[in-house]
């Protein structure tokens, strides 16, 4: 299922595997103990990437929201996700979730031809739920530690165990695959946009709740990982005051 | 005779209002979502607007004071800085932290003009008295999102404590600031900074 040319992204992923390993120290909970050493870099990364976003990403996507009809701006969603399962399905199986797995597979081979090329999610009605899985989740479940956060230029907050994550993501991602460069480019570009419409809804959330947006998003970056690791059964924290 | 029947009588009458009292924590959290949808689904300043003002009014008077555990959410929200705090202080950040919540919890369903509500299986006991009901909330062109309350037994009553939308708490997302908050200016610190934050929210 793998190309050929991908197995050099192999190897950088094992490479990234080993350097993980070494950094498998930091455990426990993030709530209360602050895990975030590099605070004072974070927040320079976190006013850059918001002043990027109100200049260009923000505007664009509003401007994409408002053009486009919400069936349209749904099957656009939909396409990119039937790609993204393909990834779902792998991370799934490396995570021993096996009928998870072959459930994302499933979702994969029906809504790319009862739902033409993925445009329409015809799986989930057939109770094929959708998962939410990525490299950093897998390292997770493999017991590599979270290590501090961080805030990466471009991508936004993460950790270095999703850093990691991501590192492995990227080359992975059959966007990444597709060969003329402007359709690969276009395809990243229209997904990005895609993706920064749908925040419009939980950003609204984050502008009611945040008294400082950037411990704000921290906390709900790590919170929401933890819940996405655990399937949507983290941990309940039973300390009480 | 008589007593027989009176007893017959008393039996009839009881058990509808012992079926009232007797809500699983399911039900009772359908009964919140249900009156939030309907407020949402009939306020025209909101629908026509967009101004969720009145919509969060009435969503706090009708349905959160009721039966939202706004005690138990700023104990949560503030973690081990809350014991630090005076008796007069702690009525203070409930106080405020309460104005924040109401706020944030409308602000998360008046995105929404005509959404579903979807339960998803909820596993507890019948014994059990703090589920976690877990919910979804669906509306077209608008990517599933996940609401888990958080409930508590108390008394007769089943109370929401914590509201977890996408897997963020909207109650413990607080804790990593109010440390921060309180190590510089103290507890006094954080009532001002809830006071300001809430300031800023009710002039929009």
């Amino acid at each position: 299922m793998i190309p050929v040319s991908s197995r050099s992204r192999l190897v950088v992923v094992s490479l990234l595997l080993i350097a993980l390993s070494g950094c498998a120290t930091t455990n426990g909970t993030y709530r209360d103990r602050s895990n975030d050493p590099w605070e004072g870099f974070n927040r320079s990364m976190f006013s850059f990437n918001e002043g990027l976003d109100r200049a260009l990403i923000k505007p664009v996507a509003k401007g994409y929201e408002a053009v486009v009809p919400t069936p349209i701006n749904t099957m656009i969603t939909n396409f990119f996700n039937n790609i993204g399962d393909l990834m779902v399905a792998v991370n799934n199986l490396l995570q021993g979730k096996v009928k998870d797995s072959a459930s994302d597979l499933g979702r994969v081979a029906l809504n790319s031809t009862l739902g033409i090329a993925g445009l329409i999610d015809v799986a989930t009605g057939m109770t094929l739920e959708k998962h939410n899985e990525d490299f950093g989740q897998t390292f997770a479940r493999w017991g590599f530690g979270e290590g501090p956060f961080v805030v990466l230029p471009f991508f936004g907050p993460s950790t270095v165990r999703d850093t990691f994550g991501l590192a492995a993501d990227l080359p992975t991602d059959p966007v990444s695959w597709v060969s003329p460069d402007v359709v690969r480019f276009s395809a990243a570009g229209v997904r990005l946009i895609d993706t920064r419409a749908d925040l419009f809804s939980a950003e609204k959330i984050a502008e009611a709740g945040a008294i400082d947006r950037y411990s704000y998003l921290r906390g709900a970056y790590l919170q929401r990982r933890q819940y996405l690791i655990y399937d949507g059964r983290p941990p309940r924290d039973k300390e009480e005051y | 005779m008589k007593k027989l029947l009176a007893l017959l009588l008393v039996f009839f009458l009881a058990t509808p209002v012992l079926a009232v009292e007797e809500l699983t924590p399911e039900m009772q959290v359908k009964k919140i979502t249900d009156a939030v949808l309907e407020i949402v689904r009939n306020d025209t300043e909101l629908q026509k607007n967009g101004n969720t003002g009145p919509a969060t009014q009435l969503i706090d008077e009708r349905v959160l004071q009721p039966h939202f555990n706004f005690l138990h959410m700023t104990k949560l929200g503030l973690g081990r800085e809350w014991r630090k705090a005076s008796p007069a202080q702690q009525d203070a950040l409930v106080k405020e932290f309460k104005t924040l919540l109401v706020n944030t919890y409308s602000n998360a369903l008046t995105i929404y003009k005509d959404p579903t509500v979807n339960f998803k299986t909820s596993r507890y006991k019948a014994t059990d008295t703090d589920v976690m009901i877990r919910t979804q909330v669906l509306q077209t062109g608008i990517a599933p999102v996940d609401i888990d309350y958080n409930v508590e037994k108390l008394g007769n009553e089943w109370k929401v404590y914590d509201v977890v939308v996408a897997g963020v708490s909207l109650v413990t997302n607080y804790r990593q600031f109010f440390s921060q908050e309180v190590r510089k200016g103290g507890i006094e610190g954080a009532i001002k900074s809830l006071q300001a934050k809430n300031q800023t929210q009710g002039k929009k």
